[in-house]
């Protein structure tokens, strides 16, 4: 689904990302796991379209077409979808009517037809069941006000919304407490199929629990140092990251 | 070079013997004090701390024609986009400076929503007492439209009186050869415990430039309630000076929401005095204007009592060559204990070339109040703007909507819903976005 190859990226003249490889099929769960300052939101950020970061090398390959010459809005038709570390307040402007424009863009994007409103309402109401939100949630300025575990189950609620290929879930765990994780995991599960994919990015093996992934990848200073399955994060948790560095000084 | 200062002078001869009520001698003197106040006065010029940042020269060095009341045929259907056709409302419609009983709906009943002209000659009690007592002369512009406003609308709500529909004010310039110089004058008078809501525009359907300067004066008797809406979306040719002065007895509410989109150049001074206890003085304005355009809001609050609320609260939006000006003054005199002041300027350019000058200004000679103000001004966020695209909202809809969502909450005290849907029409027009996201 998603091939990157040599990526490389910073942001005024630092070096961020120093070379990534990573490839991620249709059906699969990945993680990357990492220190913190080690990349992992900026090449999240960078698979989603951000601006802010110069590619100096590399390329991003999504289902045979190039990432890279796409706008953010053109990789969300595409199927890409980030949930994000720190959700944006946007004052003034509902959830349901964000999430409404947010797919009838998309499906614009795709010449398809704008979902009937019927439609669109009964979506809702089933995907706030899924994630045990109440209804009045619709009504509410995006993200105003929302506590940290409302920000992060209101993402994936967008997610369950847009039903993307590639759901890229940066940092969901942060802020949630052990019901908000078990709900908002459960709800990221319920999403996997055979074929679509999701890329999970943590600093903890804690969300692992309830997302199994089935790649484990670990992000140092830029580079992808090791990679393997599940009981890679087990032995991250049990040892720390020191190893990590010690091994790639 | 034109002169419109010395063209007013000269020509106030002829128009003063065509003026209404230049047979009662109190209006005729007013009318010449008013004059020779104008003519030491002058017009004011950039080096005027009041004018530093609107330059009037480029709409006064032009011939205008002073005294228009021209005929013309101007029919429903041609003024029909400028009414809230949804809403049944009365109506005071004037073209050309000119009455027009045909397209107006007026009324005597309970209330009296007429002419200016009209209740001078009908009225001449209040004459003495209320004209020229909120406006203040000493101002160019408001002794100038003393010496020559010979109409405009009158409303006055008796005691206990709530106006059973809306109240639509509008001024037409239909000229279509040669720029025009107009002035018009309301008189607002709500008594005890009464209620109104005005929506007030000003309209050039002609091909010229029309110049209007307007001064309108509003008293809020004790417990009045008084809603004011002006719709400023006049043509790229049209300048206005509004001067509305509202004067506000005990326990009175009243909310000023000036709505500016169009015009060349608009100057609104908006002075509210809050002369009793307990008063409400509410102003809030959206401001989205492009290539050519300057607003200008000089606000004043002047609290003399104690225990007294206002609200600020002014959204600009600068698209194109456009300028802006913010002077908000709250003045807390020494009596006015407990006053509670807002004031709250914001502004995004959203154009390398739009500019905004903003100046809060507060002067309080009292010991125990709350005074907040802020302004800022800004460019849109872009991590917002990039959560928004990230969602697969193209990059101008994105825009537009994180536009439309700054400035909605100016429109959080309109009472009409009619007039809120017309202004988010308009708004989301301005900004290019499908309204599905607002309503």
């Amino acid at each position: 689904m998603i091939k990157i190859k040599d990526l490389q990226a910073g942001i005024e003249e630092k070096e961020i990302l120093r070379g990534i490889d990573l490839e991620i099929n249709a059906g699969e769960v990945h993680a990357i796991m990492g220190p913190n300052g080690s990349g992992k939101s900026t090449l999240s950020s960078i698979i989603a379209g951000r601006e802010d970061y110069e590619i100096s090398g590399g390329t991003i390959d999504f289902e045979g077409e190039d990432l890279m010459d796409l706008s953010p809005e053109e990789r969300a038709h595409k199927g890409v979808f980030l949930s994000f570390q720190y959700p944006v307040e946007i004052p003034g402007v509902t959830v349901s009517n964000f999430i409404k424009t947010a797919i009838n863009e998309s499906r614009k994007g795709r010449g398809e037809e704008a979902m009937e409103a019927r439609e669109m309402l009964a979506m809702m109401r089933e995907k706030t069941a899924l994630l045990e939100m109440d209804k009045s949630y619709l009504s509410r300025s995006l993200n105003e006000g929302f506590s940290g575990g409302e920000k992060k189950r209101n993402e994936i609620f967008q997610m369950a919304m847009l039903q993307p290929k590639l759901a890229i879930l940066d940092e969901t765990d942060s802020g949630l407490d052990i019901d908000a994780l078990r709900i908002v995991a459960n709800g990221v599960n319920k999403l996997r199929s055979k074929d679509n994919a999701v890329l999970v990015i943590t600093h903890y093996q804690r969300l692992l629990d309830y997302i199994e992934p089935d790649f484990v990848h670990v992000l140092y200073n830029g580079k992808i140092v090791k990679s393997g399955d599940k009981s890679l994060a087990l032995e991250l948790e049990a040892k720390g990251y020191d190893w990590i560095k010690a091994e790639n000084a | 070079m034109t002169d419109l200062a010395q063209d007013l002078l000269s020509s106030f001869v002829i128009a003063e013997s065509e003026l209404n009520g230049s047979k009662n001698l109190a209006v005729v003197n007013m009318r010449k004090e008013a004059l020779d106040r104008f003519e030491a006065l002058g017009f004011p010029t950039t080096r005027d701390e009041e004018w530093k940042y609107t330059n009037l020269k480029p709409v006064l060095n032009r011939d205008y024609k002073i005294m228009l009341k021209s005929e013309s045929a101007v029919s429903f259907g041609d003024i029909k986009q400028y009414l809230l056709s949804d809403l049944d409302t009365y109506k005071l419609v004037f073209i050309n400076g000119k009455y027009s009983s045909w397209l107006s709906e007026s009324t005597h009943q309970s209330y009296d929503i007429c002419t200016f002209a009209a209740a001078l000659n009908k009225y001449p009690e209040i004459l003495s007492t209320y004209l020229g007592k909120a406006a203040p002369s000493g101002e160019t512009f408001i002794d100038l439209n003393t010496a020559f406003a010979d109409d405009g609308a009158y409303i006055r709500v008796k005691a206990n009186q709530t106006v059973d529909k809306p109240i639509e004010i509008i001024y037409l310039t239909t000229e279509e050869n040669g720029s025009t110089f107009s002035q018009a004058r309301n008189l607002i008078v709500v008594e005890q415990n009464a209620e109104v809501q005005i929506v007030e525009r000003h309209q050039n359907l002609g091909n010229d430039e029309s110049f209007t300067n307007f001064v309108s004066e509003v008293f809020a008797a004790r417990d009045a309630r008084v809603s004011y809406y002006k719709v400023q979306n006049d043509s790229i040719k049209a300048s206005l000076i509004d001067n509305t002065h509202v004067q506000q007895e005990t326990n009175s509410n009243v909310h000023v929401g000036t709505y500016t989109f169009g015009g060349k150049l608009v100057r609104n001074n908006l002075h509210f005095y809050a002369g009793g206890e307990h008063t409400e003085s509410h102003m809030d304005g959206i401001t989205i204007i492009g290539d050519g355009q300057t607003v200008d809001h000089h606000t004043l609050v002047d609290h003399m009592e104690p225990n007294c609320y206002s609200r600020e609260l002014y959204k600009g939006i600068y698209l194109g060559k456009s300028h802006g000006v913010f002077n908000g003054k709250v003045l807390v005199r020494q009596k006015a204990q407990k006053t509670n002041a807002f004031q709250q300027n914001d502004n995004i350019l959203l154009s390398d070339k739009a500019k905004v000058d903003t100046k809060p200004q507060l002067e309080i000679f009292a010991d125990d109040v709350r005074c907040s103000h802020g302004c800022t001004v800004g460019q849109l966020d872009q991590s917002a703007l990039f959560y928004l695209r990230s969602r697969g909202i193209p990059k101008r809809e994105a825009e537009g909507l994180m536009t439309y969502a700054f400035a909605s909450d100016a429109l959080e005290y309109v009472k009409i819903p009619q007039l809120e849907k017309r202004l988010n029409r308009v708004i989301a027009g301005k900004l290019g976005i499908n309204l599905e996201f607002a309503l």
